[in-house]
């Protein structure tokens, strides 16, 4: 599938899939890359190592700097794919060099649990 | 996204490292967000100050940036995490003071002013209307679209600390009119209202808005509801900015059952603790307010009051901050309820609070219960 890229880099790993929008800075603990976040779908799943699927991301912007601190704690996901990019996440991500992009609604609804895809954000595709 | 020769130079490293890392973060934004050019700002207001917030890898991060970094407009900053002032009072490691000061140092290196505060647009003059600014704290930017005229995104750590080295910004979402625009009314159905009744309606309008959403049926409020409202909305979603008056498209209400479910995700436990107050800082007038409620009470319990170190002086000159330490409370410059190492879940199991934002940190955070309820309460209940 065809994705637009937001941070340029490729992956390649299994999925982790969230239902809910991801609040960085109050829902994960960033040096273990844990979901602590009790009303979160993924809680206490770890999103290190992962390609983190998620609708978004909201709450405080300094998020961003969890997404980092997650990149140098060695938790951080491989790439992340969103339905839409908000500006926590992009942000974080292109600061911490890790992918992201955003899939179209039909396409991103395909991504499920476990599945392993490559992921080449400089191409724009996921296989 | 189009760029010009200049910006297209930096971003590939022409004018060194620095500013190659600013243009890249601001195109990853507008890419994001679908900008097709970056214009210029005037002012840009950082987060990402409090070590408990960016730890060590914000910490180091900022570190090797102040090495060669300069910031090109006004700058200014949230709060960090304690007073130095009075830090000697806490039980705070001596690592995390030192792991802030370096934060501090860090920021102060590049040139930013040093306002500790996430309230800019109450203690600085605001520019005309319509500029472009870039606030990265979320109540701010809400404000500053909002009631202040100015124009913003809700921007990252990130955007904003990218936008301070360059003076640019990506011309997308809120910062097009046509996005300002809500297509999404709430209205207003909670007859009783106070600042917590507005920080909940925030809350609830963060989570349900996109970009923009129109509130009916709100009107007069006070300094402390406006500031409660766009800290709830920007603690629980990503809309930036809110117009007052019924608009065009989709209606939602926002009643008392819609209220109380709020309620019921914030508020964890019937007493708490300790009060803390202040998540936005409390400005002068918020100030004035509680000096004037506290007449003649105290507080049995410890509180902890949350101000920018802006307005100190006046504080003292009109005699609030006697009344305030007469009371019992204890002043705070500089720092803020949200993520402070000061509230300790090692030594306290649960917060008295009157703030959404507050609320949300304090439990996810900082890992205690709050008892989420209103100034008048606190001061009615918690003093005497």
């Amino acid at each position: 599938m065809n994705v637009k890229i937001i941070v340029r880099g490729k992956a390649q790993g299994s999925l982790l899939v969230a239902k809910n929008p991801i609040n960085f800075l109050g829902g994960i603990d960033k040096k273990s890359g844990l979901v602590h976040d009790k009303k979160h779908d993924l809680f206490g799943k770890s999103i290190g190592n992962k390609i983190l699927v998620f609708p978004f991301g909201v709450g405080s912007s300094v998020g961003a700097y969890t997404i980092y601190s997650l990149k140098y704690n060695n938790c951080a996901p491989l790439a992340m794919i969103c339905l839409k990019a908000d500006l926590t996440t992009a942000s974080g991500c292109a600061i911490s060099n890790i992918p992201l992009v955003v899939a179209g609604k039909n396409d991103y609804d395909l991504l499920r649990e476990n599945n392993q895809v490559t992921l080449d954000a400089i191409a724009g595709k996921i296989l | 996204m189009e760029l010009t020769k200049e910006e297209e130079e930096a971003l590939d490293g022409k004018q060194g490292e620095t500013l190659a890392l600013a243009y890249r973060t601001l195109v990853a934004i507008g890419e994001a967000s679908n900008a097709d050019r970056l214009i210029p700002i005037e002012w840009a207001h950082l987060s990402g100050v409090n070590y408990n917030t960016i730890g060590d890898a914000g910490k180091e991060f900022l570190s090797q940036l102040s090495k060669d970094a300069r910031f090109k407009v006004k700058t200014t900053v949230n709060p960090m995490g304690f007073d130095f002032d009075s830090v000697s009072q806490y039980k705070l490691d001596d690592k995390f003071i030192e792991n802030q000061r370096s934060i501090k140092n860090s920021y102060e290196k590049m040139g930013v002013i040093p306002s500790y505060s996430c309230i800019p647009y109450e203690i600085f003059d605001v520019p005309k209307q319509g500029t472009h600014v870039s606030f990265a704290e979320s109540n701010a930017a809400i404000y500053a679209n909002s009631f202040s005229g100015l124009k913003t995104n809700k921007e990252g750590a990130f955007s904003a600390l990218a936008s301070a080295l360059t003076g640019k910004s990506p011309c997308s979402d809120l910062r097009d009119d046509d996005v300002r625009k809500p297509n999404l009314t709430i209205r207003m159905k909670v007859e009783s209202r106070d600042e917590l009744t507005y920080g909940m309606l925030g809350y609830f309008a963060g989570k349900v808005a996109g970009s923009s959403v129109a509130l009916s049926g709100v009107n007069n409020l006070d300094k402390r509801s406006c500031k409660s409202l766009c800290a709830g909305m920007g603690t629980s979603g990503a809309c930036g900015m809110f117009t007052f008056g019924e608009e065009e498209g989709e209606k939602i209400d926002f009643d008392k059952n819609e209220m109380q479910k709020i309620h019921d995700e914030l508020n964890t436990s019937e007493k708490g603790d300790l009060i803390t107050l202040g998540s936005p800082q409390l400005g002068i007038e918020e100030i004035g307010d509680l000096a004037l409620m506290l007449k003649g009470r105290s507080f049995q319990k410890r509180c902890m009051i949350f101000c920018p170190r802006a307005i100190k002086g006046q504080m003292t000159d009109l005699g609030y901050t006697n009344e305030i330490k007469r009371a019992g409370g204890e002043l705070l410059y500089d720092c803020c309820t949200c993520l402070s190492p000061l509230v300790d879940n090692k030594e306290v199991d649960s917060v008295v609070t009157n703030s959404v934002k507050g609320a949300y940190y304090l439990r996810t955070s900082n890992n205690v219960d709050v008892n989420l309820k209103s100034l008048k309460r606190i001061v009615e209940e918690e003093t005497k």
